[in-house]
């Protein structure tokens, strides 16, 4: 029997048509933009008017001499690391509890899920609630534990707003890291845990010295994910303080977009925002050595 | 013992994960004038009900904000991107993981990367891009533009899915004498049922969530998304309604997380994929 050739039997063809409105999106819509989003940072175009002038490197010139610049900078960074560490602990903690069992699971799963399905800028808007100058619980809270005997004036003083931020960071990746490790726990064979215990290794030495090291690819991606969405991150500074008091607690992101959209300069927001690309690459690099070594162990 | 340490874990992580929302019940249901009493005064406790609970909140939301007009803008983006993204994504997804060979896979892991290029470099362009094509301040824009965050993660999604769809129920319409175009029309929709599900569902959790493009793109009240509107324009003045506000965040924020848990396992496979064999 000679196989039929006709168009709808060609996968060649059929997986391109299938493909083809995928890739173009992508090409068009997020490939022509990120190209964009690097040549504008090299030109004077404003929001104002369609003109583009080539502008050399005086955007970076501009913003690198800029200490409200090199600030934001500094925050991304602090901000980044800070939550992850954050979230790694408590991640692999939350974790050990939650693969046992114990009554209401079901119910404490839900909860600890909310911080990750909640929309960043309402959790933002709560905290901004929460961390009130006057009203804020937590000082009601601290002051009733006989903790705190001045006023935390959250989002008033540059250090605590920073701290303030990194906090809210963290709760609303750690529960995403959760599950990811989760994930990877559930994925160990039982048998090495269980060769442990034959050993004689106890819960911590069984932590730190069998699963720890067989989670790392796992904790890898939830901290690879959890540094890209805090770096990249608007939401939770500009409604928590706004990159205030006096552009202290500014993060690339928020004061990429207070100078390329609410200034109008396109160009130096652009530069801005372009500083976030070394954040990325890092990522995408560690990411793909991980996903090779997977390949190369499956 | 090891269960005591157990419970106060899970009950510390619980308080941790939980207390804004508790935060957000409370406030919704409160008094002004058991809402507004300095956090010094060390006699009125915050944290229950000093007076009885109130429904004003709730109606000021309703009744007299903008509030129920921005569930409508949200609903109907969420159900354009949804179908934009379902007909983009799924068969993309298809054609990586049973037409395209070896390439399929390295061709998706592109995609995928894609979804990293955060909304916070691209917005810049964007807002220049969306001008041009006319379409700043509108819903328009983001329809247009949702989709370049979903169809990469969706593609990868279904891809990922197919894998674990055994490949035999195709094979053996193709014996029975389909052409390959018509396993894909007829016998391949059926199989991928509960991976257009997911994908409607993360579509709906993404635009629900997304803040940095509606914040760019829309300037006026009446076309803003619930999380665009709560935060930016329900305040207005210097009153800060926290009732309503906190209203408005609860009310969101629970109908997501129901759908979420129900699905998370799901979108947890598709980043953990490569790092997680299983």
């Amino acid at each position: 029997m000679t196989p039929r050739r006709t168009l709808a039997d060609r996968e060649d063809v059929l997986g391109g048509v299938m493909l083809t409105p995928a890739l173009a999106y992508v090409i068009l819509l997020v490939g022509v933009p990120f190209v964009l989003a690097i040549v504008l940072s090299f030109s004077d175009a404003t929001a104002g008017s369609l003109r583009f002038g080539w502008a050399g490197v005086r955007n970076y010139a501009a913003i690198l001499a800029d200490p409200i610049f090199l600030r934001a900078l500094r925050n991304t960074a602090v901000v980044t690391i800070g939550s992850q560490l954050l979230v790694v602990v408590l991640a692999t903690a939350a974790a050990q509890v939650f693969r046992a069992t114990f009554r209401g699971k079901r119910f404490a799963r839900f909860v600890l899920l909310l911080p990750w399905a909640v929309p960043v800028s309402l959790a933002a808007i709560a905290w901004t609630w929460i961390f009130d100058s006057t009203f804020s619980v937590i000082n009601w809270t601290l002051k009733a534990a006989g903790l705190l005997h001045g006023w935390l004036y959250w989002l008033g003083e540059p250090a605590l707003a920073l701290l303030a931020i990194i906090i809210v960071q963290a709760w609303r990746i750690f529960p995403f890291a959760t599950v990811i490790v989760l994930a990877g726990l559930s994925s160990i064979p039982q048998e090495i845990v269980e060769a442990a215990i034959v050993d004689g290794a106890g819960f911590w030495r069984r932590l730190f010295q069998v699963e720890l090291p067989l989670l790392l690819p796992v904790v890898t991606v939830a901290v690879l994910f959890g540094v890209v969405y805090t770096a990249t991150d608007l939401g939770v500074v500009y409604i928590l303080t706004g990159g205030g008091p006096a552009n202290t607690t500014h993060v690339l992101p928020t004061l990429a977009f207070q100078r390329g959209i609410l200034g109008a300069d396109l160009g130096q927001g652009a530069a801005i925002a372009v500083f976030l690309l070394p954040f990325l690459i890092v990522v995408a690099f560690a990411m793909l050595r991980l996903a090779r070594r997977a390949e190369v162990g499956a | 013992m090891k269960r005591v340490a157990l419970y106060a874990a899970a009950l510390g992580f619980v308080v941790f994960a939980g207390f804004p929302f508790y935060w957000m019940l409370v406030t919704t249901f409160k008094q002004n004038r058991d809402l507004y009493v300095g956090a010094s005064d060390l006699s009125h406790i915050p944290w229950i009900f000093n007076d009885p609970p109130t429904l004003e909140h709730v109606k000021l939301l309703f009744g007299q904000t903008d509030f129920p007009r921005w569930v409508l803008n949200t609903l109907l983006v969420v159900a354009a991107v949804v179908v934009i993204t379902v007909a983009v994504a799924v068969p993309a997804g298809y054609s990586l993981a049973r037409l395209a060979g070896r390439w399929g896979e390295r061709m998706g892991m592109g995609i995928f990367f894609t979804y990293l290029i955060p909304p916070t470099l691209l917005f810049v362009p964007f807002s220049r891009l969306v001008s041009l094509l006319g379409l700043q301040n509108s819903l328009a824009s983001l329809i247009l533009i949702y989709p370049t965050m979903t169809i990469p993660f969706c593609t990868w999604l279904v891809m990922g899915f197919l894998r674990s769809v055994p490949w035999e129920i195709e094979e053996q319409a193709m014996i029975d004498g389909y052409s390959r175009l018509a396993v894909i029309l007829k016998v391949a929709p059926r199989l991928i049922v509960p991976g257009i599900l997911t994908v409607v569902v993360f579509t709906f959790t993404l635009v629900m969530q997304e803040f940095v493009y509606a914040l760019t793109f829309i300037s006026s009240v009446e076309k803003m998304t619930v999380s665009l509107g709560v935060p930016i324009a329900l305040v207005r003045g210097d009153v800060y309604h926290w009732g309503a506000l906190m209203a408005a965040a609860l009310f969101t924020s629970i109908p997501l997380a129901v759908v979420y848990n129900l699905f998370i396992d799901r979108f947890i496979q598709g980043f953990t994929m490569g790092a997680v064999k299983g």
